[in-house]
């Protein structure tokens, strides 16, 4: 094993390969908890003119190191911002098109990307009522959507019980089918692998592992026979600059713990 | 009684415009008198969003007061959604996401009450509920949007939406109902006598909700005069004519955040949560007992948090505005 590598957390690791994922210039609609974290952390590193908005009705905040907001709708959320306007109007910016990723967690994911974090069970009858979507179904269904995630089974599964957020839905053409004419799932990062999707199944398909994970480890934490791309490849861990800068940026683990 | 979600009948709505008092004329009242002004089975807008500018000063008016049935509906809803629920306020929530806050986890109050079939927490995307009250505050039946489609929330509100093919474009389209609730309450940082209010820092959906409603109630950091109101009149958000009470009510958000004024009291909303996850039934009701019943006025409740919480919130508040 390599000496150097620096230790760090499931999350850090998502934060990272997420904010590596970005490009500068981008205009990125982000959720809270690591989807923030990550474009913050892009911000910081490799894409200064990267524009983050947030659901509350902010364009262009600029976040300050330890003062992460607890939600997307609060007045931390437009510190050094460039303008703020109401929920709607900044939603309906996803439908006029700016946008160029959309980026969220998730509680639940299928095969085709789709996202629960409405119901586990029969909805029903659910077993348990999780809060729901807030914007993630305006954005998931309008937006090129990149997901950061823990690798776990009973998250990775064959079907989700609800769909909140539209991935592919069940695949090949079914998402325009329904009227979803626009974006859909571009990547899905997890603390054990990068994954994208099959352009004609639109099935995930993992396109690389992080350093020191396998096939297997990465099957055994999936509830389906997910697929790997032929030129399948090795992410290059967290270097100590990345690291220094995400702990910089959540000193308390509020998000990254 | 006709049901508060359904589309208002345009001449209704527009009877009921006429009918109000439009005048400039003052409004200014206690929380308790603006409470009254809600009643049983309306459908009630709350301003704000999660645990921000949250008119909690009237939901702990409106708890005090006994109200039943309200029609609770919010962008977002945070712990106030849970305190509605538990004190049998409201078993009816429409909303896009309900929970206290991402930090807190799954809200347990909302578990229990939504799970057991108690309550009813109707699901739509966040920026449907914008639209449809967009829709209410423009006087038009529905909102065209391209969101919803194809997903399981789009599924379970189908009884209330319909699809159309665009009669120009041939676009697939999803139609949403209009939102015009019976009264909506508003937070802001400063408003005059009359009700021309202005609103510093995130907006959320308060515009719309204000316009579309058939009543509004606000509630005020600051009660100012309506001169100082006619030397910014572009800070103006919410015009007076829309308005039917002003309450003065400084801390009128707490423990949520004010914009400018205080950030959220992050010490009282983790107690409450621990409060309530180890026992939902009993933990809200002992929380509801020591903040909302045994507190005679607003200052009580303040004086719940104590003076070092809100010294903290509101230097927290106001560093929004250092360089």
């Amino acid at each position: 094993m390599m000496t150097d590598k620096p230790a760090c957390t499931a999350s850090e690791l998502l934060a990272v390969m997420s904010a590596r994922l970005l490009n500068d210039g981008q205009i990125v609609f982000a959720g809270v908890g690591i989807p923030l974290l990550a474009v913050t952390l892009a911000q910081r590193l490799h894409a200064p003119s990267l524009t983050i908005l947030f659901e509350g009705g902010v364009i262009g905040p600029f976040i300050e190191p330890g003062k992460l907001p607890p939600s997307t709708n609060e007045q931390r959320c437009t510190r050094k911002a460039n303008m703020v306007l109401p929920i709607t109007d900044v939603l309906l910016l996803l439908q006029r098109g700016y946008i160029d990723i959309g980026f969220m967690g998730g509680a639940q994911i299928d095969r085709y990307g789709n996202l629960n974090s409405s119901f586990i069970g029969d909805p029903d009858k659910p077993k348990i009522r999780l809060p729901g979507t807030g914007g993630g179904n305006d954005i998931s269904s309008l937006a090129n959507m990149i997901v950061a995630m823990k690798h776990e089974k009973r998250r990775f599964v064959a079907e989700v019980d609800f769909v909140t957020s539209p991935g592919f839905l069940t695949g090949g053409t079914s998402r325009i089918d329904a009227g979803l004419v626009t974006g859909g799932m571009f990547r899905v990062v997890t603390d054990l692998a990068l994954i994208g999707f099959d352009s004609e199944s639109r099935q995930m398909s993992v396109l690389a592992l992080h350093e020191g994970v396998t096939r297997e480890q990465v099957l055994d934490n999936t509830g389906f026979d997910l697929a790997f791309d032929d030129t399948l490849a090795v992410t290059a861990p967290p270097s100590s600059d990345e690291l220094a800068v995400l702990r910089e940026l959540d000193p308390e683990q509020l998000y990254t713990a | 009684m006709t049901d508060p979600l359904q589309v208002k009948p345009y001449l209704d709505l527009r009877a009921e415009t006429q009918a109000r008092d439009r005048g400039l004329k003052e409004k200014v009242m206690s929380l308790e008198e603006a409470a009254a002004l809600v009643c049983d089975g309306d459908h009630v807008a709350i301003g704000g969003s999660t645990i921000s500018r949250t008119p909690m000063a009237m939901i702990w008016a409106l708890i005090r007061q006994g109200r039943r049935k309200l029609i609770a509906s919010r962008s977002i809803m945070s712990h106030e959604g849970d305190l509605l629920l538990a004190s049998g306020v409201s078993s009816h929530v429409v909303t896009s996401w309900f929970s206290q806050g991402i930090v807190w986890g799954v809200s347990k109050v909302m578990r229990l009450h939504v799970e057991s079939g108690k309550a009813r927490f109707d699901e739509w995307s966040h920026m449907s509920m914008g639209l449809r009250y967009r829709a209410g505050a423009m006087g038009i039946p529905f909102m065209p949007t391209r969101s919803m489609m194809g997903s399981g929330v789009g599924e379970r509100t189908r009884s209330e939406t319909h699809e159309m093919t665009c009669p120009f474009s041939g676009d697939q389209l999803v139609l949403l109902p209009a939102l015009n609730p019976d009264v909506a309450i508003i937070h802001v940082q400063r408003a005059d006598a009359y009700g021309n209010a202005q609103i510093d820092g995130l907006q959320f959906m308060d515009i719309d909700i204000a316009m579309a409603a058939t009543k509004v109630i606000l509630t005020t950091e600051r009660l100012i005069d309506n001169a100082q109101i006619r030397r910014t009149p572009d800070r103006t958000r919410i015009p007076f004519f829309t308005v039917d009470a002003v309450v003065e009510v400084p801390f009128g958000c707490a423990p949520h955040e004010c914009y400018g004024t205080y950030e959220p009291f992050f010490d009282q909303m983790d107690d409450y949560a621990k409060q309530v996850s180890a026992d939902p039934e009993q933990g809200a009701a002992n929380y509801l007992k020591e903040y909302f019943y045994d507190t005679a006025t607003w200052q009580d409740y303040l004086e719940k948090f104590g003076i070092a919480a809100m010294l903290d919130a509101s230097r927290r508040g106001r560093s929004i505005y250092d360089d």
